[in-house]
Protein backbone atom coordinates (compact mmCIF):
# COMPACT_ATOMS: atom_id res chain seq x y z
CA UNK A 1 0.00 0.00 0.00
CA UNK A 2 2.52 2.29 0.73
CA UNK A 3 4.52 2.00 -2.65
CA UNK A 4 1.45 3.81 -4.13
CA UNK A 5 2.81 7.21 -2.55
CA UNK A 6 6.45 6.33 -2.79
CA UNK A 7 5.69 6.20 -6.63
CA UNK A 8 3.34 8.66 -7.00
CA UNK A 9 4.25 11.30 -4.87
CA UNK A 10 4.39 14.09 -7.19
CA UNK A 11 0.73 13.16 -8.82
CA UNK A 12 -0.59 12.77 -5.94
CA UNK A 13 0.61 16.03 -4.26
CA UNK A 14 -0.09 17.77 -8.06
CA UNK A 15 -3.85 16.67 -7.23
CA UNK A 16 -4.12 17.75 -3.82
CA UNK A 17 -2.55 21.10 -3.92
CA UNK A 18 -5.34 20.73 -7.29
CA UNK A 19 -8.15 20.39 -5.00
CA UNK A 20 -7.07 22.79 -2.65
CA UNK A 21 -6.74 25.23 -4.69
CA UNK A 22 -9.63 24.46 -6.20
CA UNK A 23 -11.29 24.43 -2.46
CA UNK A 24 -10.07 27.64 -1.67
CA UNK A 25 -11.19 29.77 -4.49
CA UNK A 26 -14.12 28.17 -5.23
CA UNK A 27 -14.53 28.64 -1.22
CA UNK A 28 -14.25 32.31 -1.01
CA UNK A 29 -15.79 33.12 -4.23
CA UNK A 30 -19.14 31.04 -3.48
CA UNK A 31 -19.29 32.74 0.09
CA UNK A 32 -18.95 36.05 -1.02
CA UNK A 33 -21.52 35.32 -3.98
CA UNK A 34 -23.73 33.33 -1.47
CA UNK A 35 -24.01 36.27 0.96
CA UNK A 36 -24.49 38.69 -2.19
CA UNK A 37 -27.57 36.86 -3.14
CA UNK A 38 -28.99 36.43 0.09
CA UNK A 39 -28.64 39.96 0.58
CA UNK A 40 -30.86 40.53 -2.72
CA UNK A 41 -33.63 37.69 -1.28
CA UNK A 42 -33.58 39.96 1.63
CA UNK A 43 -33.33 43.14 -0.23
CA UNK A 44 -36.53 45.72 -0.21
CA UNK A 45 -36.00 46.35 -3.53
CA UNK A 46 -38.57 43.86 -5.51
CA UNK A 47 -36.28 43.02 -8.78
CA UNK A 48 -33.38 42.14 -6.34
CA UNK A 49 -35.24 39.44 -4.80
CA UNK A 50 -36.91 38.21 -7.88
CA UNK A 51 -33.14 37.97 -9.18
CA UNK A 52 -32.24 36.05 -5.40
CA UNK A 53 -35.23 33.46 -6.26
CA UNK A 54 -34.45 32.92 -9.88
CA UNK A 55 -30.97 32.33 -9.24
CA UNK A 56 -31.35 30.05 -6.54
CA UNK A 57 -33.64 28.04 -7.75
CA UNK A 58 -31.89 27.32 -11.23
CA UNK A 59 -28.45 26.72 -9.68
CA UNK A 60 -29.92 24.40 -6.39
CA UNK A 61 -32.04 22.75 -9.06
CA UNK A 62 -29.68 21.90 -11.99
CA UNK A 63 -27.37 19.07 -11.72
CA UNK A 64 -23.85 19.94 -11.53
CA UNK A 65 -22.41 18.05 -14.04
CA UNK A 66 -24.74 20.37 -16.15
CA UNK A 67 -23.35 23.48 -15.38
CA UNK A 68 -19.95 22.08 -15.47
CA UNK A 69 -21.06 21.70 -19.17
CA UNK A 70 -22.61 24.44 -19.63
CA UNK A 71 -19.73 26.44 -18.23
CA UNK A 72 -17.05 24.26 -20.27
CA UNK A 73 -18.86 23.95 -23.90
CA UNK A 74 -20.79 27.60 -23.35
CA UNK A 75 -18.41 29.51 -22.80
CA UNK A 76 -15.93 29.05 -25.07
CA UNK A 77 -18.95 29.59 -27.82
CA UNK A 78 -19.43 33.21 -26.33
CA UNK A 79 -15.78 33.78 -26.33
CA UNK A 80 -14.95 33.67 -23.14
CA UNK A 81 -11.54 31.61 -23.47
CA UNK A 82 -10.57 30.77 -19.84
CA UNK A 83 -8.61 28.03 -18.36
CA UNK A 84 -10.26 24.69 -17.23
CA UNK A 85 -9.85 25.26 -14.19
CA UNK A 86 -11.13 29.26 -14.62
CA UNK A 87 -13.69 26.78 -15.70
CA UNK A 88 -13.88 24.50 -12.95
CA UNK A 89 -14.11 27.54 -10.57
CA UNK A 90 -16.98 29.10 -12.24
CA UNK A 91 -19.57 26.40 -12.67
CA UNK A 92 -18.23 25.20 -8.90
CA UNK A 93 -18.80 28.53 -7.13
CA UNK A 94 -21.92 29.32 -8.68
CA UNK A 95 -23.55 25.89 -7.87
CA UNK A 96 -22.53 26.34 -4.07
CA UNK A 97 -23.35 29.91 -4.41
CA UNK A 98 -26.89 28.90 -4.36
CA UNK A 99 -26.99 26.57 -1.19
CA UNK A 100 -24.64 28.95 1.06
CA UNK A 101 -27.21 31.76 0.30
CA UNK A 102 -30.24 29.82 1.42
CA UNK A 103 -28.02 28.75 5.03
CA UNK A 104 -27.14 32.40 5.12
CA UNK A 105 -30.68 33.60 4.90
CA UNK A 106 -31.68 30.75 7.47
CA UNK A 107 -28.73 32.25 9.56
CA UNK A 108 -30.81 36.18 8.69
CA UNK A 109 -33.91 34.43 10.14
CA UNK A 110 -32.30 33.92 13.35
CA UNK A 111 -31.73 37.48 14.05
CA UNK A 112 -33.99 38.95 15.93
CA UNK A 113 -36.54 41.64 13.73
CA UNK A 114 -35.46 44.20 16.54
CA UNK A 115 -32.06 44.51 15.80
CA UNK A 116 -32.63 45.79 11.90
CA UNK A 117 -35.42 47.89 13.36
CA UNK A 118 -33.21 49.28 15.48
CA UNK A 119 -30.65 50.09 12.92
CA UNK A 120 -33.33 51.64 10.62
CA UNK A 121 -34.29 53.64 13.55
CA UNK A 122 -30.98 55.30 13.69
CA UNK A 123 -30.85 56.13 10.17
CA UNK A 124 -28.50 53.22 9.20
CA UNK A 125 -29.17 52.66 5.16
CA UNK A 126 -30.02 48.68 3.82
CA UNK A 127 -26.82 47.75 3.23
CA UNK A 128 -25.34 49.39 6.61
CA UNK A 129 -28.28 47.76 8.62
CA UNK A 130 -27.23 44.27 6.96
CA UNK A 131 -23.71 44.49 7.64
CA UNK A 132 -22.67 46.02 10.97
CA UNK A 133 -26.26 44.26 12.68
CA UNK A 134 -27.87 41.58 10.86
CA UNK A 135 -25.20 39.71 9.23
CA UNK A 136 -22.78 39.37 12.34
CA UNK A 137 -25.54 37.64 14.15
CA UNK A 138 -26.38 35.55 11.34
CA UNK A 139 -23.29 33.98 11.07
CA UNK A 140 -22.93 31.88 13.83
CA UNK A 141 -26.76 30.36 13.02
CA UNK A 142 -24.98 30.24 9.72
CA UNK A 143 -21.61 28.43 10.12
CA UNK A 144 -22.40 24.54 10.63
CA UNK A 145 -24.87 24.84 7.04
CA UNK A 146 -22.11 26.55 5.22
CA UNK A 147 -19.52 23.97 6.52
CA UNK A 148 -21.81 20.88 5.67
CA UNK A 149 -21.80 22.95 1.80
CA UNK A 150 -18.72 23.41 2.05
CA UNK A 151 -17.43 19.77 2.52
CA UNK A 152 -19.83 18.72 -0.34
CA UNK A 153 -18.08 21.82 -2.39
CA UNK A 154 -14.83 19.80 -1.89
CA UNK A 155 -16.09 16.83 -3.03
CA UNK A 156 -18.16 17.87 -5.63
CA UNK A 157 -14.68 19.10 -7.29
CA UNK A 158 -14.26 15.86 -8.28
CA UNK A 159 -16.04 16.47 -10.94
CA UNK A 160 -13.79 19.15 -12.13
CA UNK A 161 -11.31 15.85 -13.11
CA UNK A 162 -13.50 15.35 -16.04
CA UNK A 163 -12.73 18.78 -17.38
CA UNK A 164 -9.42 18.40 -17.94
CA UNK A 165 -8.86 19.85 -14.43
CA UNK A 166 -6.05 18.41 -12.30
CA UNK A 167 -7.27 17.47 -8.72
CA UNK A 168 -7.11 14.28 -6.71
CA UNK A 169 -9.61 12.47 -7.80
CA UNK A 170 -8.40 12.58 -11.46
CA UNK A 171 -4.99 11.24 -10.21
CA UNK A 172 -6.78 7.42 -9.41
CA UNK A 173 -7.27 6.74 -13.05
CA UNK A 174 -3.70 7.67 -14.14
CA UNK A 175 -2.31 5.00 -11.27
CA UNK A 176 -4.79 2.42 -11.63
CA UNK A 177 -4.21 2.47 -15.20
CA UNK A 178 -0.25 2.18 -13.98
CA UNK A 179 -1.04 -0.88 -12.50
CA UNK A 180 -1.82 -0.45 -9.01
CA UNK A 181 -4.11 -1.58 -7.18
CA UNK A 182 -6.82 0.28 -7.08
CA UNK A 183 -8.36 0.00 -3.32
CA UNK A 184 -5.21 1.36 -2.22
CA UNK A 185 -4.87 3.88 -5.01
CA UNK A 186 -8.36 5.03 -3.32
CA UNK A 187 -8.02 4.68 0.07
CA UNK A 188 -4.78 7.65 -0.26
CA UNK A 189 -7.10 9.95 -2.32
CA UNK A 190 -10.04 9.62 0.71
CA UNK A 191 -7.18 10.09 2.82
CA UNK A 192 -6.49 13.36 0.96
CA UNK A 193 -9.89 14.51 1.07
CA UNK A 194 -9.99 13.57 5.09
CA UNK A 195 -7.34 16.08 5.42
CA UNK A 196 -8.67 18.70 3.54
CA UNK A 197 -11.94 18.51 4.83
CA UNK A 198 -11.43 18.11 8.42
CA UNK A 199 -8.74 21.20 8.41
CA UNK A 200 -11.97 22.87 7.25
CA UNK A 201 -14.13 21.47 9.92
CA UNK A 202 -12.12 22.54 12.57
CA UNK A 203 -11.73 26.20 11.08
CA UNK A 204 -15.64 26.41 11.03
CA UNK A 205 -15.73 25.07 14.47
CA UNK A 206 -13.21 27.74 15.88
CA UNK A 207 -15.29 30.15 13.47
CA UNK A 208 -18.62 29.45 15.19
CA UNK A 209 -17.16 30.04 18.96
CA UNK A 210 -15.89 33.15 17.82
CA UNK A 211 -19.49 34.29 16.16
CA UNK A 212 -20.97 33.15 19.57
CA UNK A 213 -23.43 36.05 20.75
CA UNK A 214 -24.77 36.30 24.21
CA UNK A 215 -28.69 37.33 24.24
CA UNK B 1 -50.32 103.21 28.77
CA UNK B 2 -47.96 100.80 28.84
CA UNK B 3 -45.28 101.47 30.63
CA UNK B 4 -47.85 102.09 33.63
CA UNK B 5 -49.29 98.63 33.01
CA UNK B 6 -46.26 96.98 33.07
CA UNK B 7 -45.26 98.61 36.02
CA UNK B 8 -48.25 97.57 37.80
CA UNK B 9 -48.70 93.96 36.64
CA UNK B 10 -47.27 91.13 39.06
CA UNK B 11 -43.87 89.69 37.75
CA UNK B 12 -44.11 86.24 35.65
CA UNK B 13 -43.17 83.67 37.39
CA UNK B 14 -39.45 82.01 36.45
CA UNK B 15 -40.12 79.75 34.38
CA UNK B 16 -38.08 76.66 34.51
CA UNK B 17 -37.47 74.18 31.09
CA UNK B 18 -40.21 72.40 32.26
CA UNK B 19 -43.06 75.05 32.23
CA UNK B 20 -42.25 75.95 29.13
CA UNK B 21 -43.28 72.31 27.72
CA UNK B 22 -45.91 73.08 29.48
CA UNK B 23 -47.03 76.07 27.45
CA UNK B 24 -45.81 74.01 24.28
CA UNK B 25 -48.56 74.56 22.74
CA UNK B 26 -47.39 78.06 21.31
CA UNK B 27 -44.22 75.96 19.57
CA UNK B 28 -44.10 75.33 16.31
CA UNK B 29 -45.48 71.94 15.26
CA UNK B 30 -42.62 69.30 15.11
CA UNK B 31 -44.42 65.93 13.85
CA UNK B 32 -47.64 66.60 12.05
CA UNK B 33 -49.92 63.91 11.02
CA UNK B 34 -53.34 64.04 8.88
CA UNK B 35 -55.73 61.56 8.19
CA UNK B 36 -53.52 58.84 8.67
CA UNK B 37 -54.83 54.94 7.88
CA UNK B 38 -53.37 52.21 8.15
CA UNK B 39 -54.43 48.60 7.24
CA UNK B 40 -53.77 45.30 8.74
CA UNK B 41 -54.84 42.98 5.82
CA UNK B 42 -58.74 43.21 7.46
CA UNK B 43 -57.61 45.01 10.38
CA UNK B 44 -57.97 49.07 9.96
CA UNK B 45 -55.40 50.14 12.91
CA UNK B 46 -55.22 53.06 12.19
CA UNK B 47 -58.50 55.34 11.37
CA UNK B 48 -58.54 58.96 10.30
CA UNK B 49 -55.70 60.07 12.88
CA UNK B 50 -54.77 63.46 13.00
CA UNK B 51 -52.09 64.36 15.70
CA UNK B 52 -50.06 67.94 15.81
CA UNK B 53 -47.08 67.20 18.25
CA UNK B 54 -45.20 70.70 18.90
CA UNK B 55 -41.59 71.14 19.34
CA UNK B 56 -40.51 70.29 23.13
CA UNK B 57 -43.97 68.64 23.85
CA UNK B 58 -44.65 65.79 25.94
CA UNK B 59 -47.44 63.77 24.42
CA UNK B 60 -48.39 60.31 26.24
CA UNK B 61 -50.58 57.72 24.07
CA UNK B 62 -52.51 55.72 26.34
CA UNK B 63 -55.38 53.02 25.56
CA UNK B 64 -56.01 49.41 25.64
CA UNK B 65 -53.97 46.78 24.01
CA UNK B 66 -54.85 46.89 20.06
CA UNK B 67 -56.06 49.97 20.31
CA UNK B 68 -53.18 50.99 17.60
CA UNK B 69 -51.27 52.98 19.63
CA UNK B 70 -47.90 51.27 19.18
CA UNK B 71 -48.34 51.48 15.38
CA UNK B 72 -49.25 55.27 15.46
CA UNK B 73 -45.71 55.31 17.23
CA UNK B 74 -43.83 53.08 14.57
CA UNK B 75 -45.73 55.32 11.74
CA UNK B 76 -43.98 58.18 12.80
CA UNK B 77 -40.21 56.87 11.48
CA UNK B 78 -41.89 54.81 8.95
CA UNK B 79 -41.36 51.69 10.69
CA UNK B 80 -44.83 51.37 9.65
CA UNK B 81 -45.49 52.11 6.43
CA UNK B 82 -48.92 54.50 6.42
CA UNK B 83 -51.91 53.70 3.07
CA UNK B 84 -53.04 56.91 3.61
CA UNK B 85 -52.73 60.11 4.67
CA UNK B 86 -49.66 62.42 5.55
CA UNK B 87 -46.74 62.75 7.85
CA UNK B 88 -44.54 65.69 8.60
CA UNK B 89 -41.14 65.62 10.38
CA UNK B 90 -40.16 69.16 10.82
CA UNK B 91 -41.91 70.30 7.99
CA UNK B 92 -40.66 67.42 5.60
CA UNK B 93 -43.13 64.64 4.40
CA UNK B 94 -41.62 61.35 5.44
CA UNK B 95 -40.14 60.32 2.08
CA UNK B 96 -40.34 56.85 0.68
CA UNK B 97 -38.11 53.71 1.49
CA UNK B 98 -34.17 55.31 0.56
CA UNK B 99 -31.40 57.40 1.60
CA UNK B 100 -33.96 60.04 2.40
CA UNK B 101 -35.86 58.62 4.87
CA UNK B 102 -32.89 57.09 6.49
CA UNK B 103 -31.72 60.70 7.05
CA UNK B 104 -35.20 61.45 8.46
CA UNK B 105 -35.54 58.76 10.43
CA UNK B 106 -31.17 59.79 11.95
CA UNK B 107 -33.43 62.98 13.44
CA UNK B 108 -35.67 60.55 15.24
CA UNK B 109 -34.64 58.76 18.20
CA UNK B 110 -37.04 55.29 18.70
CA UNK B 111 -36.77 53.40 22.51
CA UNK B 112 -38.38 50.02 21.69
CA UNK B 113 -40.13 47.47 24.12
CA UNK B 114 -37.86 45.07 24.09
CA UNK B 115 -34.84 47.64 24.20
CA UNK B 116 -33.54 46.12 20.92
CA UNK B 117 -29.43 46.83 21.78
CA UNK B 118 -27.09 45.59 19.37
CA UNK B 119 -26.58 42.13 20.74
CA UNK B 120 -22.95 42.18 19.34
CA UNK B 121 -21.82 45.19 20.38
CA UNK B 122 -20.66 46.57 23.52
CA UNK B 123 -22.37 48.98 25.39
CA UNK B 124 -20.54 52.13 24.39
CA UNK B 125 -20.53 50.73 20.99
CA UNK B 126 -23.73 50.86 20.87
CA UNK B 127 -24.20 53.91 21.44
CA UNK B 128 -21.19 55.11 19.11
CA UNK B 129 -22.11 53.28 15.92
CA UNK B 130 -24.95 55.84 14.68
CA UNK B 131 -23.11 58.56 14.96
CA UNK B 132 -19.92 57.06 13.41
CA UNK B 133 -21.42 55.06 10.37
CA UNK B 134 -24.80 57.58 9.92
CA UNK B 135 -23.40 60.69 10.68
CA UNK B 136 -19.91 59.77 10.01
CA UNK B 137 -18.85 62.06 12.87
CA UNK B 138 -14.86 61.97 13.88
CA UNK B 139 -14.49 58.75 16.89
CA UNK B 140 -13.04 60.81 19.37
CA UNK B 141 -15.61 63.52 19.64
CA UNK B 142 -18.45 60.48 19.82
CA UNK B 143 -16.96 58.40 22.33
CA UNK B 144 -16.81 61.65 24.59
CA UNK B 145 -20.34 61.93 23.88
CA UNK B 146 -21.34 58.61 24.24
CA UNK B 147 -19.32 58.63 27.86
CA UNK B 148 -21.35 61.27 28.84
CA UNK B 149 -24.76 59.87 27.67
CA UNK B 150 -24.02 56.70 29.80
CA UNK B 151 -22.89 58.62 33.09
CA UNK B 152 -26.13 60.82 32.53
CA UNK B 153 -28.64 57.81 32.29
CA UNK B 154 -26.83 56.30 34.99
CA UNK B 155 -24.94 53.12 33.14
CA UNK B 156 -21.23 54.88 32.57
CA UNK B 157 -19.57 52.16 34.26
CA UNK B 158 -21.11 49.27 31.72
CA UNK B 159 -19.58 50.71 28.75
CA UNK B 160 -17.14 48.11 27.81
CA UNK B 161 -20.11 45.43 28.71
CA UNK B 162 -22.28 43.61 26.42
CA UNK B 163 -26.05 43.98 26.60
CA UNK B 164 -26.64 40.31 27.87
CA UNK B 165 -24.73 41.46 31.17
CA UNK B 166 -26.60 44.29 32.31
CA UNK B 167 -30.17 44.09 33.60
CA UNK B 168 -33.47 45.31 31.90
CA UNK B 169 -33.19 48.52 33.07
CA UNK B 170 -29.91 49.37 32.74
CA UNK B 171 -30.45 47.70 28.91
CA UNK B 172 -33.23 50.25 28.45
CA UNK B 173 -31.06 53.28 30.19
CA UNK B 174 -28.61 51.91 26.85
CA UNK B 175 -31.22 52.50 24.55
CA UNK B 176 -32.40 56.04 25.87
CA UNK B 177 -28.82 56.91 25.58
CA UNK B 178 -28.03 55.68 21.82
CA UNK B 179 -31.02 57.40 20.86
CA UNK B 180 -29.73 60.71 22.12
CA UNK B 181 -26.50 59.88 20.64
CA UNK B 182 -27.86 60.84 17.32
CA UNK B 183 -29.17 64.59 18.48
CA UNK B 184 -32.52 63.77 17.50
CA UNK B 185 -35.48 66.44 17.33
CA UNK B 186 -38.19 64.00 18.53
CA UNK B 187 -38.25 60.84 20.71
CA UNK B 188 -40.58 58.29 20.65
CA UNK B 189 -40.87 55.73 23.36
CA UNK B 190 -42.41 52.09 21.86
CA UNK B 191 -44.52 50.71 25.41
CA UNK B 192 -40.51 51.56 27.26
CA UNK B 193 -41.48 49.97 30.11
CA UNK B 194 -43.52 47.00 29.61
CA UNK B 195 -40.82 44.38 29.38
CA UNK B 196 -39.17 45.39 32.93
CA UNK B 197 -38.96 44.11 36.45
CA UNK B 198 -41.16 46.35 38.21
CA UNK B 199 -38.39 47.46 40.69
CA UNK B 200 -36.21 48.34 37.44
CA UNK B 201 -39.61 50.29 35.93
CA UNK B 202 -38.83 53.76 38.08
CA UNK B 203 -35.17 53.93 37.22
CA UNK B 204 -36.28 54.06 33.61
CA UNK B 205 -39.03 56.60 34.01
CA UNK B 206 -37.07 58.90 36.12
CA UNK B 207 -34.68 59.19 32.97
CA UNK B 208 -37.27 59.74 31.05
CA UNK B 209 -38.49 62.61 33.24
CA UNK B 210 -35.27 64.32 32.66
CA UNK B 211 -35.42 64.44 29.28
CA UNK B 212 -38.77 65.89 29.54
CA UNK B 213 -37.77 68.73 31.73
CA UNK B 214 -34.85 69.67 29.66
CA UNK B 215 -37.22 70.07 27.03
CA UNK B 216 -37.22 67.25 24.77
CA UNK B 217 -40.86 66.55 22.27
CA UNK B 218 -41.08 63.36 23.18
CA UNK B 219 -44.04 61.04 22.45
CA UNK B 220 -44.34 57.90 24.32
CA UNK B 221 -46.83 55.14 24.48
CA UNK B 222 -46.98 53.73 28.24
CA UNK B 223 -49.06 52.36 30.50
CA UNK B 224 -47.63 54.13 33.40
CA UNK B 225 -50.26 56.48 34.65
CA UNK B 226 -47.68 57.96 37.04
CA UNK B 227 -45.30 59.18 34.57
CA UNK B 228 -48.46 60.40 31.87
CA UNK B 229 -49.65 62.56 35.49
CA UNK B 230 -46.49 64.06 36.35
CA UNK B 231 -44.49 64.38 32.59
CA UNK B 232 -47.04 64.60 29.83
CA UNK B 233 -48.25 67.97 28.44
CA UNK B 234 -51.10 65.75 26.72
CA UNK B 235 -52.27 62.87 26.93
CA UNK B 236 -53.94 61.32 24.05
CA UNK B 237 -56.83 58.39 24.69
CA UNK B 238 -56.83 55.89 21.99
CA UNK B 239 -59.28 52.67 21.52
CA UNK B 240 -59.87 51.12 18.28
CA UNK B 241 -57.69 53.08 15.95
CA UNK B 242 -59.04 55.89 16.76
CA UNK B 243 -57.54 59.30 18.96
CA UNK B 244 -61.09 59.22 21.55
CA UNK B 245 -59.93 61.66 23.54
CA UNK B 246 -56.80 64.15 24.02
CA UNK B 247 -56.47 66.16 27.09
CA UNK B 248 -54.20 67.65 29.76
CA UNK B 249 -53.61 64.93 32.27
CA UNK B 250 -55.20 66.69 35.04
CA UNK B 251 -58.33 67.06 32.79
CA UNK B 252 -58.44 63.63 31.69
CA UNK B 253 -57.54 61.93 34.62
CA UNK B 254 -59.89 63.54 36.77
CA UNK B 255 -62.68 64.22 34.42
CA UNK B 256 -62.50 61.93 31.26
CA UNK B 257 -64.88 62.78 28.78
CA UNK B 258 -65.56 59.57 27.09
CA UNK B 259 -67.10 56.30 27.93
CA UNK B 260 -64.31 54.63 26.92
CA UNK B 261 -62.22 56.53 28.71
CA UNK B 262 -64.00 56.00 31.62
CA UNK B 263 -64.39 52.68 31.52
CA UNK B 264 -60.61 51.80 30.23
CA UNK B 265 -59.21 54.42 33.67
CA UNK B 266 -61.92 52.41 36.02
CA UNK B 267 -59.73 48.99 35.33
CA UNK B 268 -56.56 50.04 35.55
CA UNK B 269 -56.49 53.03 38.43
CA UNK B 270 -58.82 51.19 40.86
CA UNK B 271 -57.66 48.34 42.18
Amino acid sequence: MLEVIQDNWDLLQDGFVGTLKLTVVCGIASLLLGTLIAACRVSPVPPLRWFGAAYVNLFRNTPLTLIFFAVALGFPKLRFNFSFFQFAVIALSTYTAAFICEAIRSGINTVPIGQAEAARSLGMSFTQTLSQIVLPQAGRAAVPPIGSLLIAMVRNSAIASAFNTTELMGTSSTMIENGYKSLWVLVWIAIGYLIITLTMSALLAALEKKLAVVR
Amino acid sequence: MTTDASDTAPKPPVLTKRDIGKDAHSGEPLVVLENVNKHFGALHVLQDIDLTIHRGEVVVVIGPSGSGKSTLCRTINRLEAIDGGRITIDGNLLPQEGRELARLRSDVGMVFQSFNLFAHKTVLQNVTLGPLKVRREKADVVTRRAHELLDRVGVGSQADKYPAQLSGGQQQRVAIARALAMEPKVMLFDEPTSALDPEMINEVLEVMRDLAREGMTMVVVTHEMGFARSAANRVIFMADGRIVEENTPDEFFSNPRSDRARDFLSKILHH
